[in-house]
């Protein structure tokens, strides 16, 4: 086992839950996360000195957009009410928060829910993001001052007012 | 007092958030939000944001990596996998149109033409968008450039010159190929617009030159005695297929 693999490895559950964020099925994500391990381990020698993390994000978030192009353009299918009072009774306070930002996520467009993904839940910085996406940070930065604002008009919309989970 | 700090922009606040604000603005911006409850409240809001992405997927990390994504399992088969990969792309390929003539060949094994073609888009699409790194031998050391690549790829490359269409040689480097190394040059006109030729041996008799799109890049590729080229750049046909001739009338002479 080389380092290199190693550090493939350590990044997979990261690049899961990512993946799934991101593309909001179980299915697709792990698909992702497959193609993204093939592809960088079929170019291994590329890696020498480089920043993997970032790397693997980038194959990770190109190929979702490729995906994505390759689909007709088909609505995405969601319930039209589970947030009624007796969903929000029965579900547990994180679970009902849970359900809540993945369907806010669904309402974004791609390139912004990349972003705010990285940002928020991946922890990478603005510079990383800009590299990823290849486009300056000014445009990151815009990308997601929007994902934020429409993410909070969506939950806010739904759910007033927005509960803290521990 | 409030009124003597510097207004505090949008910018900031998320930079604030993200631990991207200098340190030296911080008790700044702490005053201007004790001092403004509507930033105030939106930063909490951005923080409960993040504090639920967390609660929502953090799970994940937990779980057992399911099978098909055991490391060892996808090095010790990379064919299977590589096939499997390239037979998705495919299909994304054809759906995408552009494309036709795969439809009536469609053989399990992916052709050298295929292969050719996906490997150097990929690289493409990879590397036009790099903005400091995009090269690891300038054009500035053309002859260091192609005497390197030679050696790797075994035979003799010279870069072409497309001055004639306003593309100066940005530089090159070394890309595993389908088959044996490729070298990868990068061209770039005034305008920031990009060109890659992708170029390996390959084994194939394929001499006629044939086009195709994915998304929103276009590639030519051709072969010549053993060894195969392809030209990718942006879907204008009629400039790719210029720009492809004259890489093919010199790549001729030079007797690849």
């Amino acid at each position: 086992m080389n380092q290199f693999r190693d550090d493939v490895e350590a990044m997979i559950p990261t690049l899961r839950r990512y993946a799934r964020a991101l593309a909001r099925d179980a299915d697709i994500a792990d698909d992702l996360v497959q193609d993204t391990l093939v592809r960088a381990l079929r170019s291994e020698r590329l890696f020498l000195g480089g920043d993997l993390r970032s790397w693997l994000y980038t194959i990770l978030t190109n190929l979702n957009r490729n995906r994505r192009r390759s689909l007709a353009r088909r609505p995405t299918m969601m319930p039209l009410n589970d947030s009624g009072p007796d969903a929000s009774v029965d579900a547990s306070g994180t679970e009902a928060e849970g359900r809540d930002i993945a369907r806010a996520l669904a309402t974004l467009v791609e390139d912004q829910r990349s972003v705010l993904l990285l940002v928020m839940l991946e922890g990478l910085s603005y510079r990383e993001v800009a590299d990823i996406q290849g486009v300056p940070i000014g445009t990151v930065m815009s990308r997601l001052a929007r994902a934020r604002a429409s993410v909070r008009a969506f939950l806010e919309g739904e759910r007033a007012p927005l509960r803290r989970v521990k | 007092m409030t009124d003597r700090i510097i207004p505090v922009t949008e910018d900031e606040l998320h930079a604030f958030v993200d631990n991207e604000l200098p340190a030296e603005r911080h008790s700044d911006v702490e005053a201007w939000l004790a001092a403004h409850p509507e930033d105030a409240q939106r930063v909490a809001s951005w923080r409960a944001m993040a504090e639920a992405l967390h609660a929502r997927y953090d799970f994940i990390l937990d779980e057992a990596v399911p099978p098909r994504l055991d490391i060892e399992r996808l090095t010790r088969q990379p064919r299977k996998w590589i096939a499997g990969a390239i037979a998705a792309t495919l299909a994304a390929f054809v759906l995408g149109g552009g494309v036709g003539w795969f439809a009536h060949g469609a053989a399990a094994t992916p052709s050298t033409f295929q292969n050719f073609t996906l490997d150097a888009l990929d690289a493409h699409r990879l590397y036009v968008v790099e903005v400091r790194h995009p090269v690891e031998v300038a054009g500035s050391e053309r002859a260091h450039l192609q005497q390197w690549l030679s050696k790797r790829v075994g035979y003799e490359l010279k870069a072409p010159e497309l001055d004639a269409t306003g593309l100066k040689l940005v530089g090159g480097r070394l890309l595993p190929g389908p088959q044996a190394p490729a070298a990868f040059l990068m061209y770039e006109s005034a305008s920031g617009e990009r060109f890659t030729l992708y170029t390996s041996r390959a084994a194939t008799a394929e001499t006629q030159m044939r086009y195709a799109t994915h998304d929103i890049d276009g590639a030519y590729f051709w072969a010549d005695r053993g060894v195969g080229y392809v030209l990718s750049g942006p879907t204008d046909k009629d400039r790719l297929s210029q720009v492809a001739r004259l890489v093919y009338d010199q790549t001729e002479k030079s007797g690849g």
